[in-house]
């Protein structure tokens, strides 16, 4: 690529980047407080109750991998989201679509801050949790790839809300309806183990299980089902996501008119 | 159809698809039917060599509340694949009188100001041709004169520059040829002069006691013995007088009025109405 086409992307993510740094307050330090007041109250709640993975694994060092994915997916999906529907409404969009950036540009810079935000928070969660005693990461590579991975697919997912929102009111429903409840019902906060069959059965259709399933064993070298299944899985959603916003993107849908 | 190095004038009521013409230029639409080029880029299927050869100057009042007015002008300058344009943004800032708010959030910053930015935002990457979509709305009368300066500046310096505008005075004074469009269609494309010439030339206030024969073809109104006529230049006026002396008419009262643009503009505007 030559330099002044890299350039235009490396620039795009640097305004993606600088416009959450120039409010970190609000985009990195509050959901690293959400993560940990979970963790407070959850940990107090149910450690004596809960049993995971036949008892080899208490239920706060359980909860760690599941709160850390959690932050990663939720400020990926946040950060793409959020800045594309914010620049469409209020019109600036127009100084990123006039430039030469194409289609790749555009999903890069935007998927590639989105990922940076999530990590970053993640991080953040990870390390106050540490607070709470040591944690053991046994498998540092798997815990990686399913983070990248997990914080590029929502990174994707707020691209593709961005895109096809016209208002804010549409992202908030994309939101809460969609993304919350594929959070919440992936195992977060339990192991699927421990829900009837049929919901164990319902909970291998989201996605969003077998992120976390895999971080999980990233930390444990447990996990509910194989890793290798997960990653396939995972990688599968990105390529599929990815494909769907280079088509939206190339078409100009809801962008260009 | 816009010549390389022209100052070109765009204008047409509300609606009458100026900014869906600039719009399609810039690939901010796709044209239903057609194809646009950019000194010779096509603006779908080569579109980034198309787009490095255009600066837009957007209508609408539109800004990024994150960043500061140089953050701003670097970031669109990154955007084109230029780094360290500061010697360009300095010229810039200067020239649009910003350069004691470079530091200022984008914000703070008066309408007028933003609009300023804009400009700005438009020339980073010294374009080639570059569209300024009514770009004078709501900016005051002294930066308005500044603003020209630098715009004529930059179509001696061999930018084409093409015009929308509300003010036909501005448009007058400035743009060398004119395309008036009126709903989506373009209703007169021609020099400034031809225009003026062959749609307006002169309206003569006339009161006589007889107007001679061949001349009442270009009467335009009648009130009693006094006539409105239009001619095309002052030669027909000097054949009309001589014409009235032949024919022993006195003049009881003589005044013209030279057409402005606003008159063509109008007269073409009713006749495709």
């Amino acid at each position: 690529m030559n330099p002044a086409l890299r350039r235009g992307w490396l620039t795009l993510l640097y305004k993606e980047l600088l416009r959450f740094w120039k409010v970190s307050f609000q985009t990195i330090l509050a959901p690293v407080l959400s993560a940990l007041l979970y963790l407070l109250i959850f940990s107090h709640v149910l450690e004596s109750r809960v049993s995971i993975f036949d008892g080899r694994v208490g239920y706060t060092a359980f909860l760690v991998p599941g709160l850390v994915m959690m932050a990663v997916l939720q400020n990926a999906f946040a950060n793409s989201s959020s800045s594309l529907i914010q620049s469409k409404i209020t019109g600036n969009l127009i100084f990123v679509l006039l430039p030469p950036l194409s289609p790749l540009d555009l999903y890069g810079a935007y998927v590639l801050g989105a990922m940076v935000r999530g990590l970053v928070v993640g991080a953040g969660v990870f390390v106050v949790t540490l607070a709470f005693g040591p944690m053991e990461v046994l498998h540092p590579l798997w815990a990686v790839t399913f983070a990248l991975l997990g914080s590029a697919i929502l990174g994707t997912l707020g691209l593709i809300a961005g895109i096809c929102a016209d208002k804010f009111e549409q992202l908030a429903a994309f939101q809460n309806f969609l993304i919350m409840p594929l959070t919440f019902l992936s195992g977060v906060f339990y192991s699927i183990h421990s829900l009837p069959p049929f919901w164990q059965a319902l909970s291998h259709f989201n996605p969003f299980f077998y992120m976390i399933d895999g971080f999980r064993y990233g930390f444990f070298g447990l996990s509910d089902i194989a890793p290798q299944t997960s990653l396939a899985v995972v990688c599968v959603f990105c390529v599929g996501l990815t494909a769907l916003t280079l088509i939206l993107l190339k078409r100009g849908y809801k962008l260009r008119h | 159809m816009v010549e390389a190095g022209e100052f070109f004038g765009l204008l047409g009521p509300n609606g009458a698809g100026k900014t869906t013409l600039i719009s399609i230029l810039a690939g901010l639409v796709a044209a239903d039917t057609g194809t646009a080029r950019v000194l010779g880029h096509d603006v779908v299927t080569d579109y980034r060599n198309a787009r490095r050869r255009l600066g837009v100057v957007p209508q609408e009042l539109v800004f990024d509340p994150f960043f500061t007015v140089r953050e701003t002008l670097e970031i669109q300058s990154g955007y084109f694949g230029i780094r360290d344009n500061d010697a360009w943004i300095d010229e810039i800032l200067h020239h649009l009188d910003l350069a004691g708010r470079a530091d200022a959030n984008m914000r703070a910053l008066s309408g007028g100001m933003k609009r300023r930015v804009l400009i700005g935002q438009a020339l980073v990457h010294k374009p080639p041709v570059i569209v300024l979509d009514e770009p004078t709305a709501g900016v005051d009368v002294e930066l308005r004169q500044t603003l020209w300066g630098f715009i004529r500046k930059l179509n001696r310096d061999g930018h084409t520059i093409i015009l929308t505008t509300h003010y036909l005075e501005e448009a007058e004074a400035l743009c060398a040829r004119i395309a008036m469009l009126k709903a989506g269609k373009i209703v007169a494309l021609d020099t400034k002069q031809n225009l003026l010439s062959r749609f307006a030339g002169l309206t003569v206030r006339l009161t006589t006691d007889r107007l001679p024969e061949a001349w009442q073809s270009r009467v335009m109104r009648q009130e009693e013995g006094t006539y409105l006529l239009s001619l095309a230049n002052y030669a027909e006026l000097e054949s009309l007088l001589a014409a009235l002396r032949q024919d022993g008419a006195t003049i009881a009262e003589l005044s013209l009025q030279e057409a402005d643009l606003e008159q063509v503009f109008l007269r073409i505007m009713a006749r495709h109405q």
